[in-house]
C-alpha cells in the first residue's frame, strides 16, 4: 500500500519526550500519520513503543512535546479527548469486562448517564454493521469472557470502530494470535485503511510489519533511528535499525538425542480458575535434545510449566523423571531431581526483586552446604558463588550486593539462567527465556542453552513466539487447549502447517500411540 | 502532582526527611500545649525531664520500655514474613497466665529451675496463642489480621473471668487480681534497690538473638524471602507454610515473654491491667524501627519516654497526658510520610 505524498496528515506528533526516573523512554519524536496510512512502529522490548501510544491515547503525560489531531491540540493526559478526537486504542492487554456481553461491553462509556431505555437495538444494529464492513464476526449476544483470544481482538477493535475512531492503534496486536488469526486481522486492517481510517501498528516482528505497513518508524532506546517505506525497505535493514548492529542467528548444529530424562504418559491437571488444564497429554523429553512447544498463549503452557517445574502434581497419568515415578512433587523435589527452571515471569516469579543479586543467586541452594551449615547461613559462600555466577555469565550489574530489581531484564535472566545451570540440571524448563531481552542478551540466552543440550541436558523450550522454536527445537510439538500434538522432527514442518495445528485443528484424528 | 522513585537516596533524604519528620512531630505538640493554654517549651522540657531527667525517670523509661520491647520485636518477626500479628495483646496475657499458673505456688522449686521453666512456659503460651491464626491462615486462607485482633477480646475476657473465679486472689480484698507470685518466681533486680528487673536485660537478649537470626540464619534468610515475594519464595522450593508457622512460633513466644517478664519482674501478680495496650504499642514501636529487631531497642524508649515524660509532665503542667498518644500518633505518621519521601520524590504536573 504506497502512501500517497498529498494525503493529509491526520496525526502529528512533534518533540514528544517522556522520561521515567533516569530512563528516557521517548526522546523528542516527531512524525506524521496520514490519512489511509498504516504506520509500523517497529522496535525492541523497551524501545518505547507502547510509552508513546500511551501518551498519545492520553494515559501518560509527556515531559515535552505537542501531539495534534485532524489539525486540533489533544490536549494531553486526558484519554477522553483522545477518544473524542476519533483516537482508537487496541491495548496489548485487552480491556474487556468478563462477565457483560459483547454488545454491553462495546457501548460501555458510550450511553448517556440520565436517559431512560437504552437503544439497545440501535446499538446492536450499528454493530452488525460494522461486523460486515470490516469483516469482525462477533456474536453480540456472547458473554466476553466465553470469547476465544482472537474474538476479543475483534470485540476491542469494534469497540474502537463504535466510538467513531478515525485512528486506530494496535498495541502488538498478534502476539496471542495463530498465523491464521493474523491473516484475518490484517484483512480487516485493509478494509479499514480503504475506508480511510489511519492505523498505526505495533510490533516487533519484522515479516508483520513488511506485510501490512506503507511505511515503517523504527525505535530504537527511545529514540527515533529510522524512517521508510516499506517497499523501499527489507527485513535486513529494519533488524539492523532496530538492534543498531547486525544480528547473528544462534548456530545450532546436530543434536545427539539419548535417554529419555522426564516421560509423561495421557497427563491431565486440574485446570486453576480460568486457565486450561492439561488432558491425557504425553511426552519425552530426551538427553540432548531442545523440545519446542509451540501454541497460542494460555492454551495448557502454564499447566506443563508448572508440573514440570513443581508447583502442581498430575491428577492421573504416569510422570517419571529419570525413569523413576516421582514422589510427593514439589518444586523443593523438582530441584532435587536435577530440573534447571528458567520461569516466565523472572520480576514475580524467578527473583525477589527486593533481595540482592547474592541472595536470589541462591535462591533455590540456599538450605544447602556450602551456603547452609546446620541452619547458620554462610555469607561468604553465597557471595563466593555470586560472583562466580556474574563473572561466567557476564551479568552485568553493580556488585553482589546490588538489589536485583535494578538490573535490566537481561541481565536478570542471566542470572537466573546461571544459577540453573550452576546446579548442572539433566532437564531444563525455559519458558519465554527470552522475552522482552535485547538482541545481544538473547543470542546469549539462546547459546547457553544450546549448550546445555550439547552437554547431554533435555531442554524443553516454551514459547510463544514461532521463529524461536524453528531456529532452536530439534522436536516441536504444538500445544492447544490442553492438548499436545504428535512430535515433528525439525524442518518437517512449515510455521502455516503448525498455526494448523495451533488453531486446534488435527487433534481429533490423531490419538498419541502411547 | 505524582510521585517518582529516587533512585539513589543521598544522605540529605535519608537522614533529614525523618529529622524533619521528629521536629513536626514536636513542633504540633508544641501547639497543642499553647492550646491547652500552658508554655509549648515548657512543657516539651517537662516531658523531656520527666523522661530521662532523674535516675528515677530513667530507670522508669527502662521498665516501660521492657515490655514494648518484647512486643515490639514480636511484631517486627512477624511482618517481616507479612504474617500482620495484631494479637500480641493476646499472646502477652498468655504468657502472663501460665507464669501465675505455674509460679504461685504449684511448682515448689528453687529459682534456677522455676524461672527458665515460667518463661519456657510463657513462650510456649504465646506460641500457641498465635498458631492457631496462623493455621488458619496457611490451610484456609483465614486472614490473620481479624483472627488475632479478636482474640485479644477473647483473651482478656478470658482472663477476666478467671480473675473473678478460680484465679482471684482470696486474700485480695475482692480485687480482681491472682495470687502474687513466689519469691522465687521474681525476676531479680539488676541493681540492688533500683527499680529495674532482669526482664529488661532479658528484652536486650532477645532483641540481639533476633537480630542474628533474622540476618545469620537459614531461616532469617526464609523469613525474609517470603515476606517479600510468597510467590516467588514458594517457586523456589521454600516451604511457605512452615515458615509461616515458625514465625508464628517465634513472635507469639517474644510476646508471651512480655507477659512473663511483667508479672515476674515488676507487678507480681496477675490483673487486668497489667498490659495497658502494649500488644498495639508494639506494632507502633515495630513501624517507627522499620520492624529492624536493634530499632526497635531504641524506638521502644522513645515511645516509653514519651508515655512516662507526658505521665509527669501532666502532674507538673495543665495538660492532660494525652499528649503522649498525640506525640506517637503524629510521630508514627510523620515517620511513615518521610521514609515514603526518602524513596520517592513528588514532581508537579
Amino acid at each position: 500500500m504506497p502512501t500517497d505524498p498529498g494525503a493529509r496528515a491526520v496525526l502529528r506528533l512533534r518533540n514528544i519526550t517522556k522520561r521515567f526516573g533516569p530512563l528516557t523512554a521517548n526522546d523528542a519524536i516527531t512524525f506524521d500519520l496520514h490519512e489511509g496510512e498504516v504506520i509500523a512502529l517497529l522496535g525492541e522490548n523497551g524501545a518505547g513503543k507502547t510509552t508513546l501510544m500511551n501518551i498519545l491515547f492520553g494515559h501518560y503525560m509527556a515531559d515535552a512535546g505537542d501531539i495534534e489531531v485532524f489539525g486540533h491540540a489533544l490536549p494531553p493526559g486526558n484519554p477522553r479527548a483522545a477518544l473524542e478526537a476519533g483516537v482508537g486504542m487496541v491495548h496489548q492487554h485487552f480491556t474487556l469486562a468478563d462477565n457483560l456481553s459483547v454488545l454491553d461491553n462495546i457501548i460501555l462509556g458510550t450511553e448517556p448517564l440520565w436517559r431512560l431505555g437504552t437503544g439497545r437495538a440501535a446499538a446492536w444494529a450499528r454493530i452488525e454493521q460494522l461486523s460486515r464492513d470490516f469483516g469482525l464476526a462477533v456474536h453480540p449476544e456472547a458473554k466476553a469472557g466465553a470469547l476465544s483470544v482472537g474474538e476479543r481482538q475483534r470485540v476491542e477493535i469494534l469497540k474502537a470502530l463504535y466510538r467513531d475512531a478515525r485512528i486506530l492503534i494496535l498495541d502488538e496486536p498478534t502476539a496471542v494470535l495463530t498465523p491464521q488469526e493474523t491473516d484475518d486481522l490484517f484483512a480487516t486492517l485493509r478494509k479499514a485503511v480503504a475506508r480511510g481510517l489511519s492505523i498505526i501498528f505495533i510490533s516487533h516482528k519484522m515479516h508483520e510489519v513488511l506485510a501490512i505497513s506503507s511505511r515503517v518508524l523504527v525505535l530504537r532506546h527511545g529514540k527515533l533511528v529510522g524512517e521508510a517505506a516499506t517497499a523501499d525497505t527489507d527485513r535486513h535493514q529494519l533488524a539492523h535499525l532496530m538492534v543498531g548492529s547486525e544480528i547473528v542467528a544462534p548456530e545450532v548444529g546436530g543434536a545427539a538425542p539419548g535417554a529419555v530424562l522426564l516421560r509423561m504418559r495421557e497427563v491431565s491437571t486440574t485446570p486453576v480458575g480460568n486457565a486450561v488444564g492439561l488432558r491425557a497429554l504425553s511426552l519425552d523429553l530426551r538427553a540432548g535434545q531442545i523440545t519446542g512447544l509451540a501454541g497460542v498463549s494460555g492454551n495448557g503452557q502454564a499447566a506443563l510449566a508448572d508440573l514440570i517445574a513443581g508447583e502442581t502434581v498430575p491428577d492421573s497419568g504416569v510422570f517419571e523423571v529419570a525413569g523413576e515415578g516421582v514422589g510427593a512433587w514439589t518444586p523443593r523435589a523438582a530441584l532435587d531431581a536435577r530440573i534447571g527452571r528458567i520461569p516466565e515471569d523472572r520480576h514475580r516469579t524467578g527473583t525477589i526483586s527486593d533481595f540482592t543479586l547474592s541472595e536470589n543467586a541462591v535462591l533455590e541452594a540456599y538450605e544447602k552446604e556450602p551456603f547452609s551449615r546446620r541452619g547458620w547461613f554462610d555469607w561468604t559462600a553465597v557471595d563466593r558463588h555470586t560472583r562466580a555466577i556474574i563473572e561466567r555469565y557476564d551479568v552485568r550489574c553493580p556488585g553482589p550486593d546490588a538489589r536485583i530489581r535494578l538490573l535490566s531484564g537481561g541481565n536478570m535472566q542471566k542470572l537466573i539462567l546461571g544459577r540453573a545451570l550452576e546446579a548442572e540440571p539433566k532437564i531444563i524448563l525455559a519458558v519465554q527465556p527470552v522475552r522482552g531481552l535485547d538482541i545481544g542478551a538473547v543470542t546469549y540466552v539462546q547459546n547457553r542453552l544450546i549448550e546445555a543440550r550439547d552437554a547431554g541436558a533435555a531442554v524443553l523450550l516454551i514459547s510463544e513466539d514461532l521463529d524461536e522454536i524453528l531456529t532452536l527445537a530439534d522436536v516441536i510439538h504444538v500445544i492447544s487447549e490442553g492438548r499436545l500434538s504428535p512430535a515433528f522432527a525439525r524442518g518437517t514442518k512449515t510455521p502455516a502447517e503448525l498455526g494448523v495445528w495451533m488453531a486446534g485443528q488435527g487433534f481429533g484424528e490423531y490419538s498419541h500411540a502411547a | 502532582m505524582r510521585l517518582e522513585p529516587v533512585a539513589n537516596p543521598g544522605w540529605p533524604r535519608t537522614l533529614g526527611l525523618p529529622a524533619l519528620a521528629l521536629g513536626g512531630t514536636v513542633a504540633i505538640a508544641m501547639a497543642l500545649s499553647l492550646v491547652a493554654g500552658s508554655n509549648p517549651l515548657a512543657v516539651l522540657g517537662l516531658i523531656v525531664k520527666g523522661a530521662v531527667g532523674s535516675k528515677f525517670a530513667l530507670l522508669e523509661t527502662l521498665n516501660r520500655a521492657t515490655p514494648l520491647i518484647f512486643t515490639g520485636l514480636a511484631v517486627a518477626v512477624a511482618f517481616r514474613a507479612k504474617l500482620w500479628n495484631i494479637g500480641a495483646e493476646a499472646q502477652l496475657y498468655m504468657g502472663a497466665l501460665l507464669a501465675v499458673v505455674l509460679g504461685t505456688g504449684l511448682l515448689p522449686l528453687p529459682a534456677v529451675l522455676l524461672l527458665p521453666i515460667l518463661m519456657l512456659a510463657a513462650i510456649a503460651g504465646g506460641a500457641l496463642m498465635l498458631l492457631g491464626p496462623a493455621f488458619l491462615k496457611t490451610r484456609l486462607g483465614v486472614d490473620e489480621v481479624v483472627t488475632t485482633l479478636l482474640l485479644n477480646f477473647v483473651m482478656i475476657l478470658f482472663v477476666s473471668m478467671l480473675l473473678e473465679g478460680p484465679l482471684k486472689d482470696p486474700m485480695g480484698m475482692g480485687w480482681p487480681k491472682s495470687e502474687r507470685l513466689v519469691a522465687e518466681a521474681r525476676l531479680p533486680r539488676i541493681v540492688d534497690g533500683l527499680r529495674l528487673h532482669w526482664g529488661f536485660g532479658l528484652a536486650l537478649i532477645c532483641a540481639l538473638l533476633v537480630w542474628v537470626m533474622q540476618t545469620r540464619t537459614t531461616l532469617g534468610y526464609e523469613i525474609r524471602a517470603v515476606g517479600l515475594n510468597q510467590r516467588a519464595a514458594a517457586f523456589a522450593g521454600i516451604p511457605v507454610t512452615k515458615v509461616v508457622i515458625k514465625t508464628a512460633l517465634i513472635s507469639g513466644g517474644l510476646a508471651g515473654l512480655a507477659g512473663f517478664s511483667e508479672v515476674a519482674g515488676l507487678k507480681g501478680s496477675l490483673t487486668l491491667d497489667l498490659s495497658p495496650g502494649f500488644g498495639y504499642t508494639g506494632i507502633i514501636v515495630a513501624m517507627l524501627a522499620l520492624l529492624n529487631p536493634l530499632g526497635v531497642v531504641v524506638s521502644a524508649l522513645f515511645v516509653a519516654g514519651v508515655f512516662v515524660g507526658a505521665d509527669s509532665m501532666s502532674r507538673a503542667a495543665a495538660v492532660p497526658t494525652y499528649i503522649a498518644d498525640i506525640l506517637l500518633a503524629t510521630a508514627l505518621l510523620l515517620m511513615v510520610l518521610a521514609i515514603m519521601l526518602t524513596r520517592f520524590r513528588v514532581v508537579r504536573g
